[in-house]
């Protein structure tokens, strides 16, 4: 037996570890997990005699089902949404919207393009003059507070009939009609370290390919993970099926695809960062001209700068879930998504309606946007995988909850047929089942569609690569993925510096402050802020860049730290080891961009001596940002950061 | 000497305080907006109890220990994932009403008539725990009220502690006035003691004791009886939430002594 551990200062030690026999196994509770056990345990309840669910591990049980949660609560989860929900309402036919809190049906779409108000977005000339021509046309186009509103929006993009949810709400929903069966266990609180693998003979050896269970964390460590006061040894849990959804940024998931690889072809070079806020409107004046009605839903692009994505969901009670998705293809080491959202929400065509807002809570999370490129081996002798880090989001949609509900509720149907038949939980006979089933439905022929979707948005000077962007997607949505750009896709390290702009030009000349450039003094004046004010450097990087300073009233235009304690309630229980490792330091010593600390979500790195990041745990969002935000790489392909499993994080049961 | 000991934790459940809390009056009375799936949490003052009972039962060998909770069975068992990782123990779950507006003697009624039903309690060897306050509303009376149905005499509020002697007595602190103890001794069980923080960590998840305890609080959950509260005539006249206090100022160049200086003169206004 061995568990897959990244290589860090030393090797893990080894301890003697507590062992339990379990039939299923999981990692991590989100809505393809919540999909494959409401799958399960309902074809359990209406079948409790049936020998299927027996356990096969403690004769005579009923079947052992345990599920292990890094968040310390299953509504800890990240997310406001709106889905179709096709998916999740075919496990739910008579879903009533109003038993979820914050849960509400679309009612309204919008898709605007937003125009730059201040002047300090990095727009193309031609954007520029696109923006021109529409502010002179203004009425024309019926710009109004520096959007337009596309007058058509295709088929694709839209959400009819479906659900603006918050996903930790839904968690919280379906977490307690599962433990309410009392069938399965959701541990919360409780993060994987690593997949157990069988021992193999050679590489060749079929055997490798085997997960035997799940490594818990260990617990009573140092930040280095050596055992310190009240040590405990993760246990081993030792499974006949070990179901992997843990998200994007997964250590399990991690695991096997570094065990395992790829699908040929296959790599996970498209990422965001999703940062949102909940916010709670302010009372309706007598004298406002409009409210945002329940349901309604915004999609917004061009501002704050051409790559980012944004969005306005309007839950019930004047909650409402604004936020902003930030591109690993946005070719600027200084991304900072944070001071983005701050800007976002204070342009006039959102700030109309959020001024005088409340922050109600608040978070940030990595999206696997590779979508069937990034698809990992989906299951093999013992395992199977589900959710976002199976590759499930479809990146033309917009959608990934959908999608990862139902790969859980397939993975589930295969587990009962297996169960049913005595077969084991091979890897062929979880191909023939489950693989098989999600080959056969609308989530693969989504992901095909959407497979070069997004193809535009590589390549090409940023503001034209928007719209190239925009016009493949269009192209491969209306022609049902027929047809789209061609793209070499680079591996995310190299996204970073691929559109360098100016500043970080600047930057890589080696930080030459005397220039008397405007680049160059735009960079020396950054440089003196951050040294007047001790802030961070990208900080005063967008602040030289024209960002305005932000005006912050203590409500809802707050600090990044106080987002994290007032909106994120970020919590870190004592004891584990540090999940973020800085594997090779001379990289890190010789990477100017460190766009780890510009786009960390919760400030929890920071530059250290040497110039090495610093690393707090206390304050990560476990968002995995900094995983595909490392401008340095050992092996040309993956990130000089390893992002392990940890404890805490979001806090919030709102997002 | 050992001792054997029975010890009865009486410990509600409490809306995690970390969220955002809504306090809204229905046809019920008063309550908090969505409060069935807000996340929940073991009274802190109760699981301080909690704990400090894992402790003394686990130096006094052959004790026992039950956790006696009153909460929607589903809430309970959301609850017991996370304390049934931490220490061993036997639950008696009682499915009632969520919130802390309940009447404290409808509560500490149904509460002394399940312990007094507990199997195999020997009530000389009874030690009553639970929270000093509660993170629900600061009443604090419902454990006195569940001693005096239950005949116990020897009550003490806001314990940090207790030494079990070798002749069955034990010496407890109780918190006064000044940031002081009050030292009592106590001849012996049975007794009631109200907890206030305690000395002890919160102890670590461990999912070996989750899985053990699970074999009873599952089973147990199953079994657990819907029980209502009779409202005893109760009305509230207003509810409101503690105002959070919060005054941050960005003050640049301020030597640590001008920091302290006005960290003391802030603390001493209060």
């Amino acid at each position: 037996m061995s568990v897959e551990t990244t290589p860090a200062d030393s090797p893990a030690p080894e301890f003697e570890r507590q062992t339990m026999e379990v039939d299923i196994a999981c990692a991590g509770f989100g809505p393809a997990m919540g999909g494959f056990l409401t799958t399960l345990t309902r074809e359990w309840s209406e079948h409790p005699e049936d020998p299927a669910f027996e356990s096969k591990v403690a004769p005579g049980m009923p079947l052992q089902v345990l599920c292990y949660e890094r968040a310390d609560d299953i509504a800890a989860g990240v997310s406001g949404v709106v889905t179709r929900a096709q998916g999740i309402r075919s496990s739910f036919p008579h879903l009533n919207p109003a038993e979820i809190p914050m849960a509400v049906e679309v009612k309204r779409e919008r898709v605007l393009y937003l125009l730059d108000p201040i002047g300090a977005s990095r727009r193309s000339l031609t954007l520029r003059a696109a923006d021109a021509v529409l502010h002179t046309a203004g009425r024309l186009f019926g710009l109004k507070d520096h959007a337009f509103e596309l007058p058509w929006t295709p088929a694709f993009l839209h959400k009819h009939g479906g659900l603006v949810l918050s996903i930790g709400q839904f968690n919280q929903w379906v977490g307690s009609q599962l433990m309410a069966t009392g069938l399965v266990q959701i541990w919360p609180g409780t993060p994987v370290s690593a997949p157990i693998f069988s021992e193999a003979t050679s590489k060749d050896d079929p055997a490798e390919e085997a997960v035997l269970g799940l490594r818990l964390a260990d617990q009573g460590v140092d930040r280095t993970g050596a055992p310190a006061g009240g040590f405990m040894a993760g246990m081993d849990v030792r499974a006949l099926l070990t179901v992997v959804g843990d998200g994007p940024v997964g250590a399990v998931g991690q695991a096997i695809d570094k065990r395992l690889g790829l699908p040929p072809g296959h790599a996970h070079r498209e990422w965001a960062l999703g940062m949102k806020m909940v916010i709670e409107l302010p009372p309706i004046e007598s004298d406002q001209d409009s409210t945002l009605e329940p349901g309604t839903v915004w999609h917004t692009f061009g501002y704050p700068e051409p790559e980012i994505f944004g969005f306005l969901y309007v839950h019930p009670e004047r909650l409402v879930s604004v936020g902003i998705f930030v591109p690993s293809w946005m070719g600027d080491p200084l991304r900072t998504a944070y001071r983005y959202l701050q800007h976002y929400i204070q342009h006039p065509a959102l700030w109309r309606y959020l001024k005088d807002g409340t922050l109600r809570s608040w978070g940030a999370k990595s999206l696997e946007e590779s979508g069937k490129r990034g698809e990992p081996f989906l299951a093999g002798d013992g395992f199977a995988r589900i959710g976002e880090g199976s590759g499930s989001t479809n990146m033309l949609t917009g959608s990934g909850v959908d999608e990862a509900w139902t790969t859980g509720t397939q993975l589930a149907e295969a587990v009962v047929e297996l169960l049913r038949a005595g077969k084991p939980f091979t890897r062929k006979n979880l191909s023939a089942t489950y693989e098989a089933r999600r080959r056969a439905s609308w989530v693969e022929r989504g992901a095909r569609e959407a497979e070069n979707a997004r193809n535009g948005f590589h390549g090409g000077p940023r503001g034209s690569s928007m719209v190239k962007g925009m016009i493949g997607m269009a192209l491969a949505g209306l022609t049902g993925g027929r047809f789209s750009f061609q793209a070499h896709i680079p591996p995310p390290h190299k996204q970073i510096a691929l559109r360098a702009p100016s500043f970080s030009r600047s930057l890589r000349k080696g930080w030459d402050t005397s220039s008397q450039t405007a680049e160059g003094l735009q960079l020396k004046q950054a440089v003196d802020l951050a040294i007047a004010d001790g802030r961070p450097l990208h900080d005063a990087l967008l602040t030289a860049r024209g960002w305005p300073e932000i005006p912050f009233d203590g409500r809802l235009l707050v600090t990044q730290q106080d987002a994290l304690l007032i909106g994120g309630k970020v919590q870190a229980i004592p004891g584990f080891a540090d999940h973020v490792v800085f594997l090779n330091k001379q990289l890190c010593i010789a990477c100017v961009e460190k766009t780890c600390i510009a786009m960390c979500s919760g400030q929890a790195l920071t530059l250290g001596d040497g110039g090495v990041p610093a690393f707090e745990r206390e304050k990560c969002v476990h968002c995995g940002a900094c995983l595909w935000n490392c401008a340095q790489s050992p092996d040309g392909e993956h990130s000089n950061i390893d992002f392990r499993a940890g404890s805490g994080g979001l806090h919030s049961a709102e997002n | 000497m050992a001792n054997v000991l029975h010890i009865v934790v009486c410990a509600g459940i409490v809306p995690d305080p970390l969220q955002t809390l809504e306090p809204v009056t229905g046809p019920a009375g008063p309550g908090l907006k969505n409060e069935m799936v807000l996340p929940a949490v073991l009274d802190p003052w109760a699981a301080s109890a909690l704990y400090e009972a894992a402790a003394l039962a686990a130096k006094n060998p052959g004790s026992k220990l039950w956790l006696v909770s009153l909460g929607p069975k589903a809430k309970l068992q959301q609850v017991m994932m996370t304390v049934a990782q931490k220490i061993a123990f036997e639950l008696v779950p009682i499915d009632g009403p969520i919130g802390g507006f309940p009447d404290a003697h409808s509560t500490a009624a149904v509460l002394a008539e399940t312990i007094a039903a507990l199997p195999g309690l020997d009530k000389a060897k009874l030690l009553l725990f639970g929270g000093w306050e509660s993170a629900t509303r600061g009443a604090g009376v419902t454990l006195q009220l569940v001693g005096e149905r239950l005949g116990i005499i020897d009550q003490f509020q806001g314990v940090d502690q207790i030494d079990l002697r070798d002749d069955g007595s034990f010496e407890v602190l109780e918190r006064v006035e000044g940031g002081k103890h009050q030292v009592s001794v106590c001849a012996g069980t049975p007794a009631v003691l109200g907890w206030a923080t305690g000395n002890l960590a919160e102890p670590r998840n461990n999912p070996q004791t989750g899985m053990a305890n699970m074999r009873t609080i599952m089973p147990a959950l199953q079994k657990a009886k819907p029980t209502t509260l009779a409202p005893n005539g109760l009305r509230y006249v207003s509810v409101a939430l503690p105002k959070q206090q919060r005054t941050t100022r960005v003050v640049k160049d301020l030597t640590p002594d001008e920091i302290a200086a006005e960290l003391v003169e802030w603390i001493g206004a209060e």
